[in-house]
């Protein structure tokens, strides 16, 4: 392989076939953990570097696994890295790990993981496949990036802690948006990320099943047929 | 002691919805809530998985992986804690794997009626979502099988309704870039802020 598909491998999936806006993968996280994006930073790291090495060894041992039991074997591998990072982010940073909660340990069932392990490492090369590990997970990043920095910035006026907006309770001039520190906001974000996304990529879009059809109850009549 | 446990049921299923309030088993949710059908069949299915390795887990966490938990066997000091999310997904798999053999053997009509849907629940958040929740707050055994069912009730009824509103949705005029996944998300958005209304409830 030449150094070009390389980098195409390593760029498809931050923008055109994004893990979430595209393939619908691994969205449970992005909801949970984006209102502070230093919480999110984290979860990113942990995920991308789940992704990458999940496919590098699943990739070492695809042609030992059989493809009857392949689903628990690839879980087995995905649960002992995220074993590993899970007390390694308890052993290094607490308090993070403590606001992450049950999340860190959800990216075993994160479908990128599964879905990337499953529809590429299972079939390419280990090298190729960590980077197509390390591409989705960045992609994934991107979008819980953009997400969290929306969300704190807007919802509390701060980026990584720091003061960005003065909030009007400190004595600033920005008044916090307290509905974008609600989770359900998230899905709203990523909504419109997709037609932002969607209006810019329109090979994206998806047909509608039913097309409305022209008003039938008013016939076009022009001058001549009315005789006038 | 049967009000403490609806008390148990009824926060899972409302004010801490799996699916709404903490956004568990978020891909499937989305992916396959096109048909009532559908949704309805996946329902089910989460519904008895949750029921069997939620209390499953529950056993296994208290009876072996708990600090302490060892003593029995002359390991007082034993705490596998850290071995748990290998176990907990070992045993849905499992049980999923068992499940699927049983059904496909003693109830072929309900088998053939889930189909595709029980393997892909293996991977599905919102099952280890709740054994992780239900180890989180530690509860008992008893608790642990009233949580799982409302759980897995709390997410079926979830993506039923969001069915019911995709049927209806397709025969409206939604912008190009809107159409499908985009106007979804915007109303799992709304309906969850609609479940966050709930939490005012103190029972």
């Amino acid at each position: 392989m030449t150094v070009k598909q390389y980098k195409q491998i390593l760029s498809k999936p931050l923008l055109e076939e994004n893990p979430i806006t595209l393939q619908i993968l691994g969205i449970c996280s992005a909801l949970a953990v984006t209102s502070n994006l230093l919480v999110t930073l984290v979860m990113c790291v942990a995920l991308t570097s789940v992704v990458s090495f999940s496919n590098l060894f699943i990739s070492i041992i695809r042609n030992y696994i059989p493809s009857s039991v392949r689903i628990i074997v690839q879980m087995t591998i995905i649960a002992s890295l995220v074993i590993v990072v899970d007390e390694l982010l308890k052993a290094y940073d607490y308090e993070t790990s403590k606001k992450l909660s049950v999340f860190v340990g959800l990216i075993i069932t994160n479908c990128i993981v599964m879905g990337r392990a499953e529809a590429f490492a299972m079939k390419e090369k280990p090298f190729v496949s960590f980077l197509d590990g390390l591409g989705n997970g960045l992609g994934y990043s991107i979008i819980l990036i953009a997400v969290a920095v929306v969300r704190e910035l807007f919802g509390s006026g701060t980026l990584m802690g720091y003061e960005i907006l003065p909030l009007v309770s400190n004595g600033g001039w920005y008044p916090a948006n307290n509905l974008l520190l609600l989770p359900p906001s998230s899905f709203i974000l990523i909504g419109l990320m997709i037609w932002g996304i969607r209006a810019y990529k329109k090979d994206q879009i998806e047909p509608n099943e039913y097309k409305l059809s022209r008003h039938a109850t008013a016939p076009d009549l022009s001058k001549k047929e009315l005789n006038v | 002691m049967f009000e403490h446990y609806l008390s148990i049921f009824i926060t899972t299923v409302f004010i801490e919805n799996i699916a709404l309030s903490v956004f568990l088993g978020m891909c499937t949710f989305i992916a396959i809530s096109k048909k009532i059908d559908a949704a309805f069949g996946l329902g089910i299915a989460v519904i008895v998985v949750c029921l069997i390795t939620v209390p499953l887990n529950n056993l296994i966490y208290n009876s072996i992986l708990k600090e302490g938990a060892l003593a029995w066997a002359g390991l007082p000091e034993a705490n596998l804690e850290f071995v748990g999310l290998i176990s907990y997904i070992g045993v849905i798999a499992a049980a999923v794997q068992i499940l699927e053999m049983f059904l496909d053997k003693f109830v072929p009509a309900l088998y053939n009626a889930l189909g595709v849907f029980l393997p892909l629940i293996t991977v599905n958040c919102a099952i280890l979502g709740a054994s992780l929740f239900m180890i989180e707050k530690d509860l008992k055994f008893g608790e642990s099988v009233v949580y799982g069912l409302g759980a897995g009730v709390g997410w079926a009824m979830a993506i039923v309704v969001l069915a019911g509103i995709r049927e209806k949705l397709k025969y409206s005029d939604i912008p190009d870039g809107l159409q499908g996944l985009g106007v979804t998300f915007l109303i799992v958005g709304l309906m969850s802020f609609g479940f966050m209304s709930f939490g005012g409830i103190s029972l």
